[in-house]
């Protein structure tokens, strides 16, 4: 193989190492190369070389015996939001926090132990926004990573080493968590393709949780082809998350290649109807996000879909409504980062108290306070009633009206379209002190999350500055399969998600 | 009540107030893992040797329902009489300790797996209903060191997720013998059921006591809780101390302020350990790493099926085919164990009544005295069943198989360990224990003692009834104990012709 190793997306390095024309360990020590010649980026926490390079040779014995699956030698890295047991993989377990510095997990996260069972090799740790809270990376207490299509630009967060390094092609595919738009988001701002599932096909397990009832791992590749091969490994029944769903393994692959009724080579999406809801086209959304999204979408019409006019009327609620439950379950989430049995403790201390206050202080970032301190407030007496409860409600209700879309009998839209963000990714520090801003900037991102639905990022376009746009597709529970469909159609119809940054 | 109880509209009133009592009860529960992990629950490891990841909190853990747990909660429900509600939600419990590893316990809060329901027993020879408000299933948390380590505190996870039911009452007790019994009757009841094994020394079963006092008729109190009593001494100690507390300060004309408070068992006293106004937050909230809990009909019909005879449904067995006394049934079932014992002694010999004798006299006697559970009798309930058939067929007096109960108590005769029949046999051989029950041989004794005792047998011609007695007792003497009594008074009345 020639130098474009890293140019290779995960279906195509699973061809390369099974018809031998490269081998594990040569992408290997290419992609690790390429991770440390980029290192200003970023993206990386944390690599091992060593037990990398040790898991390729395993992989290709595995690849020379003829046993290899679609994964087996394929490198990738994990968000640090994910547990790595220490002792496998020599790799520390942050969360983004120096809170947990050095935090060695005797444990594999689930979609990691799966992943790790898969063939793929670990590369390392990627920089993610301190609990995964934030949108722009730039919360991390390791530093910020940035966008490479433009160093001064956020990649979006919390999954922003993610998106970045993916699309910097310094990796194949890495994993993500959203919580709020946190695989979208950045996903849109780096020009890559990512994919949270339905809320329970991925396990949480050894996931560090930021919002319980959110938070959702998935895949983030170049192409929905190399989500759906990750998709199938990373997802699955876990009886350690009473949260997880009880469903057979998915094929998530063969269901997005299979042919929809009435389809053809140039029609592939013929008969689905794409909802696009009016509160995600609001007169202040960016010209620049609106041309690429629309252009997107008269792609999709093309390739044989209908657009249908629909109305999410409650979208401005999700942010209210986010910003209510997610700090709430962070407030006690964190409850555990203490001092008293692991991470951080404060070096000098007075009492039991001090220790735990001196602890906090030092070990949590200001957003992530910012948040405690939020989710405290709307859980305590008094207070609990007029907040966290009417916030319960009209998360209901916000599930309920993608609902209307979606089951109105033949009326009804198999997909919901829109744009991720308003904005393509703004510069680094442009935020300044308000989180107010980013807040409102998650605003697409939030209702699929409150309803526990499906959402897609892919690959729409280019806007102002020369930024990658997404374009947002959100599906039924448990119709990945739509959603991969439709990214796959236009896929093979456009070349945004081949585009490559310089 | 320990001082001036007198009787008014059924209550007790102490230097004119009435108590009013609910009690709190955790109640371990007897699962081979813990509540939401898989770790085990045997008490006594070594410290920390006991904690998985779950139960340490460690980032990116989950909690699992243990459906070992919920069935016990149902077993419970079911004996209570309660609603076992088809739908319950674990929430949070937020507060900082270092015993407690996530920074929050799971608990039941809104709405709890047993709802309702009720315990009886008896109290003063009168039948007691107290009404349960709730049970509902949680964790326990981590334990707390504080000595041994120079100042600093030492934390043992162990405990931490070990399954409790957390059982409330409503305040109907009115002193703190009704408390006691109550406590008693749960005790048993759980340990019947097999859901919790009981033991008070290793914390399995404690109760939290809110009591307050009020004049008759007023409107209740303001409570103070004393928390963790973990002996139905202390519970009666705790009570009796707050209440004459409580009084004393309303005699002064001083306000009780809602509290936590805790008993010193050496000083015998309760003190506060926290107000009201320093009471947590514990910012409460649906638990969402659990899903609801889904008790389908069919579940709760299973648990139904597998439950043990409870002990209300026995004792009426009990007096209907055995013909026990209520009050016999009634303490023949005070506890499966003593049940089991009672059944097995019943069938061996088919003596009921005798074997509710034995068990309320002479065995409890002794294990009273020892301290014992009758598990732990030394006369097993086969060879209680053997010396009871030697009553029954006339070899032995009654008073002749006490000593060789006794020596059975004591080990004698048990190290050959033979068919119990056999031993019971070889000791009242070798005690010579055997009731005469041949009458020529009884009668010979009479002759003996009527020719011996002129001067008796004078008296009683004169009238003097006490001398009939005396004759007696030299028949019985001669025998050496082993005449029939009321075969020997029938022969010396015979013989002298009264």
């Amino acid at each position: 193989m020639n130098g474009d190793l890293h140019d290779l997306g995960v279906a195509d390095i699973g061809r390369a190492l099974r018809e031998h024309r490269c081998s594990s360990v040569e992408l290997t020590q290419h992609l690790l190369t390429r991770l440390s010649n980029h290192a200003s980026l970023g993206t990386l926490l944390a690599s091992d070389a060593d037990k990398a390079l040790a898991e390729a040779r395993a992989a290709d014995a595995t690849l020379a015996r003829g046993e290899a699956g679609p994964l087996t030698g394929v490198p990738l890295a994990h968000k640090d939001i994910f547990v790595t047991d220490h002792a496998r993989t020599g790799l520390p377990s942050t969360a983004g926090s120096k809170m947990l510095a050095g935090y060695a997990s005797p444990f594999d996260a689930t979609v990691v132990a799966r992943l790790a069972a898969a063939g793929t090799v670990t590369l390392g740790k990627l920089n993610c926004d301190e609990f995964a809270m934030g949108s722009s990376n730039e919360n991390s207490a390791y530093g910020p990573a940035c966008n490479p299509w433009n160093p001064l630009r956020v990649p979006g967060g919390s999954s922003g080493g993610s998106a970045a390094a993916v699309a910097a092609r310094l990796l194949p595919a890495a994993t993500g968590t959203d919580t709020g738009g946190s695989i979208r988001q950045p996903a849109s701002f780096c020009g890559i393709t990512g994919i949270k599932p339905t809320y329970g096909v991925c396990s949480r397990y050894g996931m560090i949780a930021f919002a319980s009832s959110l938070d959702q791992a998935g895949p983030m590749a170049r192409s929905a082809e190399d989500c759906a091969l990750l998709l199938s490994a990373m997802s699955g029944f876990d009886e350690r998350d009473a949260t997880s769903a009880e469903r057979p393994p998915q094929d998530y692959h063969a269901q997005m290649l299979q042919a929809r009724p009435g389809a053809s080579a140039a029609r592939p999406l013929q008969g689905l109807r794409i909802g696009l809801p009016r509160e995600f086209f609001p007169p202040a959304l960016a010209a620049d996000v609106n041309s690429a999204v629309g252009g997107a979408l008269a792609e999709l019409e093309k390739l044989g879909a209908s657009l249908v006019d629909v109305s999410l009327p409650r979208t401005e609620l999700s942010i209210p409504v986010y910003y209510i439950i997610a700090p709430a379950e962070a407030s006690s989430n964190l409850g555990r980062f203490d001092g008293v049995k692991f991470g951080h403790r404060a070096a000098q201390y007075t009492d039991l108290m001090d220790m735990y206050k001196k602890t906090r202080s030092e070990g949590f970032g200001p957003e992530v306070k910012r948040r405690i301190m939020i989710g405290t407030y709307v859980l305590s007496h008094g207070y609990y009633d007029a907040y966290y409860l009417q916030a319960q409600k009209l998360r209901r209700m916000i599930a309920d009206d993608f609902q209307a879309c979606f089951s109105q009998g033949s009326q009804g839209c198999d997909v919901i379209a829109g744009p991720v963000a308003p904005t393509v990714a703004w510069k680094i520090g442009e935020q300044g002190d308000d989180p107010l801003q980013a807040y409102l900037a998650d605003i697409f991102t939030l209702p699929a999350s409150l309803a526990g639905l499906p959402g897609m990022s892919v690959p729409a376009g280019f806007g102002a500055h020369g930024m990658p746009v997404g374009l947002q597709l959100i599906g039924n529970y448990f119709d990945e399969a739509t959603l991969l469909q439709t990214a796959h159609a236009l896929q093979q119809a456009t070349d945004f998600h081949s585009r490559r940054p310089a | 009540m320990s001082t001036g109880g007198r009787p008014m509209n059924g209550a007790l009133l102490v230097r004119g107030f009435e108590v009013v009592i609910g009690l709190e009860t955790h109640a371990q529960l007897s699962t081979a893992s813990k509540i939401f992990s898989g770790a085990s629950t045997t008490f006594g490891a070594a410290p920390n040797t006991q904690a998985c990841a779950v139960d340490l909190a460690l980032p990116g853990t989950l909690p699992v329902m243990n459906r070992g747990a919920v069935e016990r909660a149902i077993r419970f429900g079911l004996a209570v009489g309660a609603t076992v509600a088809p739908l319950s939600i674990f929430a949070r419990k937020n507060y900082f300790y270092p015993d407690l590893p996530k920074g929050y316990q799971i608990s039941q809060y809104e709405i709890p797996v047993v709802q309702g329901g009720y315990v009886e027993f008896m109290l003063d020879g009168a039948p007691r209903r107290v009404r349960l408000t709730r049970a509902h299933l949680e964790e326990d948390a981590g334990k707390s060191l504080h000595e041994d380590f120079a100042g600093q505190t030492g934390i043992d996870l162990n405990r931490a997720g070990t399954p409790l039911l957390e059982i409330v009452s409503e305040p109907d007790m009115r002193s703190s013998a009704e408390a006691v019994e109550y406590a008693k009757a749960l005790h048993a009841l759980v340990v019947w059921l097999g859901i919790c094994d009981g033991n008070m020394q290793e914390g399995s079963f404690r109760c939290d006591a809110n009591v307050s006092v009020r004049r008759p008729g007023a409107t209740l109190g303001t409570r103070r809780e004393i928390k963790n009593l973990n002996s139905f001494r202390f519970l009666q100690q705790a009570i009796d101390f707050e209440v004459q507390w409580q009084i004393e300060r309303l005699e002064d004309g001083l306000a009780i302020e809602q509290a936590t408070v805790l008993f010193d068992p050496a000083s015998g006293e309760t003190r506060a350990m926290r107000s009201k106004e320093d009471a947590q937050d514990y910012r409460y909230f649906p638990d969402p790493d659990l899903p609801p809990l889904v008790i389908a009909p069919a579940w709760v019909e299973a648990v139904r099926a597998a439950m043990p005879e409870l002990p209300a449904a026995m004792a009426e067995r009990l007096q209907r085919e055995d013909g026990l006394p209520a009050y016999d049934a009634g303490m023949m079932t005070q506890s499966l164990p003593f049940a089991r014992f009672y059944e097995a002694a019943r069938d061996a010999c088919g003596q009921p009544k005798l074997v509710a004798n034995w068990l309320m006299g002479e065995v409890s006697r002794r294990l009273n005295a020892q301290d014992l559970d009758i598990e732990a009798s030394p006369v097993a309930p086969a060879v209680l069943a053997a010396l009871i058939s030697r009553i029954a067929d006339g070899t032995l007096s009654h008073n002749a198989a006490r000593q060789v109960f006794e020596a059975l108590w004591s080990g004698e005769g048990q190290a050959t360990s033979g068919a119990p029949a056999a031993t019971v046999d070889a000791l009242i051989e070798a005690k010579g224990l055997r009731q005469m029950n041949d009458s020529a041989a009884l009668e010979a004794l009479v002759e003996q003692v009527v020719a011996a005792n002129a001067k008796s047998v004078e008296e009683w011609r004169a009238g003097k009834d006490k001398a009939f007695n005396a004759l007696v007792g030299q028949v019985m003497k001669a025998s050496r104990g082993k005449a029939n009594p009321a075969q020997a008074a029938e022969l010396l009345r015979r013989r002298l012709g009264g």
